[in-house]
């Protein structure tokens, strides 16, 4: 039963950082309608970005506010540089920008930062939390942070103008032009706002696999599954389903015999086939329905 | 009269064809003005030529200052409302996000929070449903809430593209008479594309018709109404 607990608990700790890619995920693919696949490098890019400020002696907490200023702007720019002008463009010519993106990423953390692994620190510690085996300290910060950020997004989208413009644009865009909206800045706060998400998710699970530049990608597929299985349309079942999945990863490495850690991975890849095959939109999603 | 909306030459291109072929029009300011066409004459297209979400030549001026070039949010910050056909409503939204919309662009806190009180009285239908989804109201209901979004800009230009489509007569009745109130105490200068001639020429001061891209006739709406070439080719009687 104690490992059973474990296990869930584990599981909703990964699940958190699952979310935080899952919501990155969802919120450019509801902007623009494509997935990023570059999201895993965007990230681990930003966690480099932090690791190096510590290594210049800059405080945890202030790293990570400058971390998040700098992924924020980086994610503007990426819009603006690369898939504004591909806006009207086909969509494999959006997927071919996307596989640039990740390779151009990939190799740039590569090249300024090699591929030795590195320990990223983690401003929570690792001891028992409150005194019980079953969680570390740090997994509940994964929790708690992503808790608060959820919190604050919430309240972002649902009471703030700025928030309720970005709905509105990604809705619907011609009516949110219609309205005044400048729509394609929406679209580029969302960009950075997703890439400020991805590099929580980033710092937060770098002390628990290591920082190398390949760090996210593993992460990033289960982000996938996790958007998959809440439904590409909803931010909030992206949510759900990050710890439905990372809940569920657990489990099965736990307890059917053959995954163990080696086969988790086609898990997440089994699992957003499935959720296609199906229910195509996903647990919270809408139908996606396209005239033709 | 001064001319607050002056069109001259208006071609408009939808990949190689062309729906508009030089249209030439004017709004004059505080009119409520219609413009009639069949099917396919260009109505709507002219309508999305004034707010540039089409692609057009020749010269559109508001208030003197010309509008090509201009992105279509920025057009709308001149008080250009546009309420599109098929209403354009943000269905996942409440009611009154949808007002706010509306509003988005504007900054006054207290101005905001009293038109939509202004709008809840002229539409007491939108006050009881406030909270509620905006998908889940009827056809008539949207066309409501989508004026009352379009007004909630304080503009000082309104195009309206078939308000009437899909609505029981009464509600038709009902909206036609909040658009003249509208344009006659709120000072909002008013265009309405209309299939339901009849209705548009009693409502209007002004009717231009249109046809395959082309003004094809204009004058005082009584004047259209009593026209009989109008009389067979619109309203059918």
């Amino acid at each position: 039963m104690e490992l059973f607990t474990n296990q869930i608990l584990a599981g909703i700790a990964t699940g958190a950082i699952y979310a935080c890619m899952a919501l990155a995920v969802v919120m450019i693919y509801q902007a623009i309608d494509h997935l990023n696949f570059a999201q895993g490098e965007m990230a681990t890019f930003s966690t480099f970005v932090a690791w190096q400020l510590i290594q210049w002696g800059v405080p945890y907490w202030g790293a990570f506010l400058i971390t998040l200023a700098f992924s924020f702007v980086g994610g503007i720019l990426i819009e603006r540089v690369l898939f504004k002008p591909l806006a009207k463009a086909p969509i494999l010519t959006n997927v071919a920008g996307f596989i640039a993106l990740f390779a151009i990423i990939n190799s740039c953390s590569g090249l300024i930062w090699d591929f030795t692994i590195k320990q990223f620190p983690t401003p929570f510690g690792s001891s028992p939390f409150l005194g019980s085996q079953l969680i570390s300290t740090h997994q509940a910060g994964m929790i708690g942070v992503t808790l608060v950020l959820l919190i604050l997004l919430f309240f972002f989208f649902r009471f703030t103008r700025i928030g309720l413009a970005m709905r509105a644009a990604a809705s619907l865009p011609e009516s949110a032009r219609l309205v005044g909206i400048n729509t394609s800045w929406m679209i580029a706060l969302g960009w950075g706002m997703a890439t400020a998400i991805g590099a929580i998710a980033g710092m937060l699970i770098a002390p628990v696999v290591f920082l190398e530049p390949n760090m996210m990608i593993g992460v990033l597929l289960y982000g996938f599954a996790a958007a998959v299985l809440g439904g590409l349309t909803s931010p909030f079942g992206a949510v759900i389903g990050g710890f439905l999945v990372g809940i569920f990863e657990n489990l099965a490495g736990t307890y059917i015999p053959g995954v163990g850690n080696e086969l988790k991975l086609p898990i997440a890849l089994a699992l957003i086939i499935t959720v296609l095959v199906v229910k195509p939109a996903g647990l919270f999603g809408r139908p996606i329905v396209k005239r033709v | 009269m001064t001319t607050m909306l002056n069109v001259r030459d208006l071609r408009a291109y939808y990949g190689q064809v062309q729906a508009l072929h030089g249209l030439e029009f004017g709004l004059n300011e505080g009119s409520l003005t219609t413009l009639l066409g069949a099917n396919g004459a260009g109505k709507t297209t002219t309508l999305r030529a004034i707010c540039n979400m089409v692609r057009t030549t020749g010269s559109i001026e508001f208030e003197g200052a010309p509008l090509t070039g201009r992105s279509t949010e920025n057009i709308v910050r001149l008080g250009i409302a546009h309420v599109p056909q098929g209403r354009g409503t943000f269905t996942t939204m409440t009611v009154e996000e949808n007002l706010q919309l509306g509003s988005i662009t504007r900054k006054d806190k207290a101005g905001i929070v009293s038109d939509i009180e202004r709008m809840y009285d002229h539409f007491p239908v939108l006050k009881a449903r406030h909270t509620q989804q905006a998908g889940t109201l009827s056809g008539g209901e949207q066309q409501m809430l989508a004026v009352a979004r379009a007004l909630m800009l304080r503009p000082r230009l309104m195009l309206l593209d078939e308000p009437s489509f899909g609505l029981a007569p009464l509600i038709v009745r009902d909206l036609f008479k909040i658009l003249g109130k509208i344009n006659r105490e709120d000072k909002v200068t008013i265009l309405v594309v209309e299939q339901n001639a009849q209705l548009a020429l009693e409502l209007a001061d002004k009717a231009y018709v249109i046809e395959t891209g082309r003004i094809v006739m204009s004058g005082n709406a009584a004047e259209i109404a009593n026209n009989e070439d109008v009389r067979k080719s619109y309203l059918g009687y």
